[in-house]
């Protein structure tokens, strides 16, 4: 090691030897190896993406999620144009959408949206829409994306069978989806530390009891229980509580691969020379453990956690899909996709797919992500041995 | 590169007059082997040449990572990615093997493709490998006989039964007992020195020309390592094989070698025959590594003379009765439970200023009475009284943890793995300032003065207190966990294998930092090992153990020079002298529980 | 002493299928007030006399007023008869509700399972032996999306492509002539002709999980000194993956037997739902849905104890093929 000064205290050093990062913490190290994770840091963005919607979603959705619009049902999307023909056929920058006409076959009475030439809505950004309230407390009128004129509506991505525009839906769905996650997951994390914790450090009857019980919980078929559980919910909860009962039931079925995580990493800790060596030190039993064991398993936990979250999203979206899970009005992606439930219906909006590519950019993101999180958490394993 | 370069290695003392000059079955010409790495290109093997002949051994000796594990690896071009053999040349004459027919025939083993089937027809035919671990070095769901005879298979156009036959006959010549029987036995229910006769017999199944032996016996116990390195030796001599076998062991090295190359950072500095290079080595690294192993094996001359000026007082710590079980759960449903004894009704004296040593093989029990002594470990029963400096006796058996944490302050132990005993997530000086901090003796800048004077102590210069562990090689390692254990400024310190997972030429530089600690600082020690050499270079008392049990305890010279336990008889000639003259191991005893 | 280990593994399953058994009742017993409540209004709905007399009965018999334990005793001693109760919805016993969907369920569960471990096998091999291969690459990057995809929107984008774009529907596991029809070997055939689809829809997400776990357990395994060993005897790279490093990675590979099982009896009732399939799981659903309690509960009992089953044979089949665990 070069930067040894003295040189007697290693004689025998390698001059092949490459020179490593000598000072460097361990974040500074999973950081390092992280980075070098392409899809796992493409992974980071896209999820660091998905939260800043959910945390903006008043702002950046154009219009109410729940306003309807008797005469745009299933509006198909429309393509922004960025650029517009003036009078005299040059070219400005004013970027807008086209027109759509409804039209009704005079004999199967089937309605029918075409392209009206004479209409252009235009859009400006920070504009003013329809008044809110951030965070239901402050009121603001500015939105991402607003018409010029107030009150003309556009669908980037389509309407539903109410009319309702699907981009402000997919946006508000997507707080309740990814909060729902990081939610569950906070809950097993927190089942998952103590049992798994217990079960690590105490061994013996603790241990088997908690094991047997993983076990149980690994054999039984999760889908069907957690439908019984919530259909056992009553109908008339109001939102919240509801969102906070089915936090509670997906976090029931997800605590066990943390707990097992935790439980794995504190018996592989537990019997570690420098754990003995710390103990003998004199540190009490708390200082062990959060001082000493603790550092070791937290990025660890960190992929862990990070690798439920999926999990959580893909099952919350499953039961609201089959309609035990959240219900209208509250907006969620799996409540969404619903109505997308019978063949007929998408087949006349397609769009209505759309939060199902939500879902899958979300959890596909959060995979990479823990995968990256996962192969860097431990920096010191590849060490010579 | 030394002086005698320009001779090809291990050029043999061929008697005058035998009118035939021997020539080599296999010659390594300036192999380079390269490992590809993200940081840059490291060559692991760099220039190295060396031949093998028929009928004597050739050891390759270096530390860890001298590169003589992939010298032999590429020699099979069995490197494992990203290494690859970058030049040079691996002569195999095939004509001078048993099976040659006379005609000349010379394949360039580097110039086959590794994946060919010119090349596997010489794996295992021709030349035949042993590897290190016995434990893992078998695949643990195929049976011994299977993965045995399918190399006769694999090369010999031979029927199931006769290829059965002769796995049996070839278990029988590497004296498995009952091999009718041990054929279908999986390797688990092997023991080390049983799994590495099957692998020794994989190896000779096809008779080979040259046997590849990479560190054979260094997992072994040396009862065990003393009766494979005979076997081999044995093997050798029926065949006529040539026989490469690697190891850092100097005193394997002087027990089998005819030639020696010794090996550094992938190069080879020096070689020659076993006598001119024990007697007179040229090279600066080979002398270095010599001195290294003569200087243990006898009395450290710094320890006599520490004791010349002032005796070994009172007990200090004293154990008696010691005994401790691990139970387990057996049975049906796991409703029995049963319990085996690690240690058995052990007594133990260690007094003030001396350092008491604890020698005996693999699960003897000596570790476990290690952690038991420092009360890591509850006791079963008996008592273990310490005297502290006041002048206090206690009983530390029945203690909990926290009446512990005063008696564990002047009683410290340093750990065997430099590696896993240090925590990579905190810095060294977080470290050594652990247990000073715990106690609440010293903080901020305190605390910072006396960890950069304890690095002092230990031989390290202050600025490594910011450094993390990562960033030491093992010997500095060990030094760390030194400074730690005399941190809280302790009267005993329990070394368990503490030089052990270091390099030989670390290995008394260790030493000798504990004995100047110890006149320093007034130190008793408690060195466990199964290293004899070490034992006596350290030790002023010693106790050997077996199954549990302290057979034999006394003065270290008295038991080393007249052992009067057969087991330490046993034990003691089974250790290999580090010189060629000298060599011990046809005339050792074998220890059979009475 | 493998039978020893079978013997000992199938006694320690009779507590877990207790447990199962009582968790499925407390499932029951869960919605609030007493489903003869619920029956009584469905009744009253249909227009139907609701005969107080008929009421009283039931209650008796399955110990309504009495504690939850008497109650739980009630309904397991008739379940280990073979009567699971009434469906209040269905007006008829649960028994002849539940037994041809279940085998249905059971025949898609067994033949998904078959299926992803035939595609995941060789391509979590050759993923590994080619790891970094452009193949590798593709391999990884299906898998991904395969492991994203909720299996029931995979079902709903097919159904959308099989209609929009053929015009056909693929929903269904029997052809318009053979729903109704009784079981013949015509029928059976016609099932199978069906049975791809929703087989391949299920099958993806494991199917990938799985790919990840051959590839990852035979990465760990294909440095392992005794692979070096073999290669210095002279076995051909292909024979020695197969024999050695493929074999150790087997081992994981059989044990996700234990857990895809449940995983896929899972999957399969949200994906049965979609593609109405006359599996278990779109009835379960429609029960729970209505609060048919007893019908759920039997599905739910039923489906755990396939998986507990699972579990078994899964754990059977590892004492097979690995020594070290029947000789512990």
């Amino acid at each position: 090691m070069s930067v040894v000064a003295d040189p007697h205290i290693d004689p025998n050093a390698d001059p092949r030897a490459i020179a490593g990062e000598d000072s460097a913490s361990q974040w500074r190290l999973i950081w390092g190896s992280f980075r070098r994770h392409r899809l796992a840091m493409t992974g980071a963005v896209v999820v660091i993406a998905f939260y800043l919607v959910a945390l903006f979603t008043e702002f950046l959705a154009p219009f109410d999620p729940d306003a309807p619009s008797s005469r745009d049902v299933y509006h198909p999307p429309q393509m922004i144009h960025l650029f517009d023909t003036n009078a005299d056929g040059s070219w400005a920058f004013r970027p807008h959408v086209n027109g759509m006409k409804l039209s009704r076959d005079r004999f199967t009475l089937k309605t029918t949206f075409s392209p009206d030439p004479d209409k252009k809505i235009y859009l400006t950004l920070f504009g003013d829409g329809t008044p809110y309230k951030m965070w239901g407390l402050i009121p603001m009128e500015k939105r991402l994306i607003a018409a010029v004129t107030p009150g003309e509506r556009f669908y980037l991505l389509g309407a539903d069978r109410l009319g309702r525009d699907m981009l402000s839906r997919i946006i508000a769905g997507t707080r309740v989806s990814m909060s729902i996650g990081l939610a569950g997951v906070a809950v097993s994390l927190l089942l998952g530390l103590v049992l798994g914790g217990v079960s690590g450090y105490y061994g013996g009857w603790v241990d088997t009891g908690v094991q047997r019980l993983i076990e149980l919980k690994l054999s039984l078929p999760t889908i069907p229980i957690w439908l019984g559980l919530s259909a056992a919910l009553p109908q008339d909860w109001a939102p919240l509580t509801r969102y906070f009962a089915i936090t509670l039931i997906l976090s029931l079925v997800g605590w066990t691969e943390l707990a097992r995580v935790v439980r794995g990493r504190f018996l592989a800790l537990r019997t570690e020379d420098f754990v003995v060596a710390a103990r003998l030190d004199g540190g009490s039993k708390a200082r062990v453990i959060f001082r000493h064991m603790m550092p070791s398993m937290v990025s660890h936990i960190i992929a862990s956690v990070s690798l439920a979250i999926p999990v959580m999203i893909i099952a919350e979206t499953s039961l609201s899909f089959l309609g035990l899970g959240l219900l209208p009005p509250t907006i969620s992606w799996g409540v969404l996709l619903k109505e997308a439930q019978n063949v007929r219906s998408i087949a006349q909006a397609p769009w209505l797919f759309a939060p199902g590519i939500a879902v899958c950019a979300a959890v596909l993101a959060l995979n990479f992500l823990g995968d990256g999180l996962r192969d860097a958490a431990d920096p010191y394993a590849q060490e010579g041995r | 590169m030394s002086g005698n370069a320009d001779s090809p290695a291990g050029m043999p003392n061929v008697p005058a007059g035998s009118g035939q000059e021997p020539r080599p079955v296999l010659e390594v010409r300036n192999l380079v082997t390269e490992f590809a790495t993200r940081r840059g290109v490291f060559r692991a093997v760099d220039d190295v040449t060396l031949s093998l002949y028929p009928g004597r051994t050739l050891c390759v000796v270096g530390e860890s990572g001298s590169g003589k594990s992939v010298t032999a690896r590429s020699i099979l071009q069995i490197v494992d990615p990203p290494g690859r053999v970058a030049s040079g040349q691996v002569l195999l004459h095939r004509h001078l093997t048993a099976r040659g027919r006379g005609a000349e025939n010379t394949v360039d083993l580097v110039s086959l493709d590794p994946r060919s089937s010119a090349i596997r027809a010489i794996r295992g035919r021709d030349v035949a490998m042993i590897f290190q671990e016995p434990m893992s070095s078998l695949s643990p769901v195929h049976r011994i006989g299977d993965q045995v005879g399918e190399v006769i298979r694999l090369h010999e156009h031979v029927s199931k039964r006769e290829a059965r036959d002769r796995t049996i006959e070839l278990l029988r010549k590497v004296e498995i007992p009952r091999p009718e029987v041990a054929i279908d036995r999986y390797p688990f229910e092997y023991s080390g020195g049983m799994r590495q006769r099957a692998v020794i017999a994989m190896a000779l199944a096809c008779n080979p020309a040259v046997l590849i032996a990479d560190e054979p016996t260094t997992a072994l116990d040396v009862t065990i390592q003393a009766e494979i390195l005979a076997l081999i030796r044995q093997l050798q001599r029926d065949s006529d094989m040539a026989v490469m076998f690697i190891t850092h062991d100097m005193g394997v090295v002087a027990e089998i070698a005819d030639d020696i190359a010794v090996m550094r950072f992938g190069k080879m500095v020096e070689r020659g025959d076993v006598f001119s290079i024990f007697e007179k080595p040229q090279h600066d690294y080979t002398r270095h590594l010599l001195n290294a192993v003569r200087e243990l094996d006898r009395p450290s001359e710094r320890r006599l003379a520490m004791r010349a000026k002032a005796s070994p007082g009172a007990p200090i710590l004293v154990m008696s009765d010691m005994r401790k079980e691990f139970p387990f759960s057996t049975g049906f449903l796991g409703l029995k439970h049963d319990s085996i004894v690690a240690v058995e009704d052990a007594s133990l004296a260690l007094k003030a200023g001396e350092n008491l040593g604890i020698v005996g093989e693999s699960g003897s029990g000596k570790t476990t009475l290690g952690r038991c002594l420092q009360r890591v470990h509850p006791v079963t029963s008996g008592r273990i009284l310490y005297t502290d400096r006041h002048g206090k006796t206690i009983d530390l058996a029945p203690l909990t943890d926290n009446q512990l944490k005063e008696p564990w302050r002047d009683i410290r132990m340093v750990f065997q793995d430099p590696f896993s005993s240090l925590n990579p997530r905190m810095t060294v000086g977080q470290i050594i300032g652990e247990p000073l901090l715990v106690n609440g003796s010293l903080s901020g800048a305190g605390l910072r003065a006396r960890v950069a004077e304890l690095l002092g102590l230990v031989g390290l210069p202050a600025s490594a207190a910011e450094r993390y562990p990562h960033a030491f090689s093992g010997g500095q390692r060990q030094r760390i966990s030194i400074a730690r254990a005399i941190a809280p400024d302790p009267r005993i310190i329990i070394a368990d294998e503490a030089s052990s997972a270091l390099d030989v030429s670390l290995r008394t530089q260790i030493l000798d930092l504990m004995l100047d600690l110890q006149e320093r600082l007034d130190l008793s020690f408690i060195f466990i090992s199964h290293d004899i050499a070490v034992i006596r270079y350290f030790c002023d008392r010693i106790a050997v153990m077996h199954r549990g049990r302290i057979v034999e305890t006394g003065d270290t010279e008295t038991v080393c020079s007249n052992p009067q336990h057969a087991y330490t008889q046993s034990l003691l000639s089974a250790v290999p002298v580090a010189d060629p003259r000298r060599r011990g191991m046809t005339h050792r005893f074998r220890y059979r529980e009475p | 002493m493998l039978i020893t280990y079978i013997i000992r593994r199938i006694l320690w399953s009779v507590p877990f299928l207790f447990v199962v058994s009582l968790i499925a009742f407390a499932l029951i017993q869960a919605p609030p007030g007493d489903y003869l409540t619920t029956f009584a209004a469905t009744l009253a709905q249909s227009g139907d006399v609701v005969d107080q007399e008929r009421l009283e009965l039931l209650r008796e018999r399955y110990g309504l007023d009495q504690p939850f334990i008497v109650q739980y005793w009630k309904w397991i001693s008739g379940v280990l008869v073979g009567d699971f109760g009434i469906s209040f919805e269905w007006q008829q016993p649960v028994s002849n509700l539940i037994w041809e969907r279940m085998a249905l369920s059971v025949t898609l569960a067994t033949s998904t399972l078959l299926f992803t471990w035939a595609v995941a096998f060789p391509i979590g091999v050759y993923s590994a032996v080619k790891k970094y291969t452009l193949g590798d690459y593709v391999i990884t990057a299906v898998g991904f999306i395969g492991l994203a995809m909720p299996s029931f929107l995979v079902a709903l984008v097919l159904m959308y492509i099989a209609v929009v774009f053929f015009g056909t529907d693929v929903s269904g596991l029997f052809s318009e002539e053979f729903e109704k029809a009784p079981w013949s070997l015509a029928k059976i055939g016609d099932l199978l002709s069906h049975l791809w689809l929703p087989v391949v829809i299920l099958g993806l997400g494991s199917t990938a999980s799985l790919t990840r776990i051959m590839r990852a357990n035979l990465l760990d395994e294909l440095h392992k000194p005794y692979v070096t060993t073999a290669r210095a005897k002279g076995l051909s790279e292909l024979r020695l993956i197969l024999k050695y490093p493929v074999r150790m990675a087997l081992n994981p590979f059989v044990s996700t037997l234990g857990w895809a099982f449940p995983q896929l009896i899972s999957g399969a009732v949200i994906t049965a739902f979609v593609l109405s399939l006359p599996t278990s799981g779109p009835l379960l659903l429609q029960a729970l849905l209505a609060q048919d309690m007893y019908l759920a509960g039997a599905f739910i009992l039923l489906l755990c104890c396939l998986s507990v089953v699972g579990m078994l044979v899964s754990d059977i089949l590892l004492a097979v093929i690995d020594p070290r665990i029947r000789y512990r």
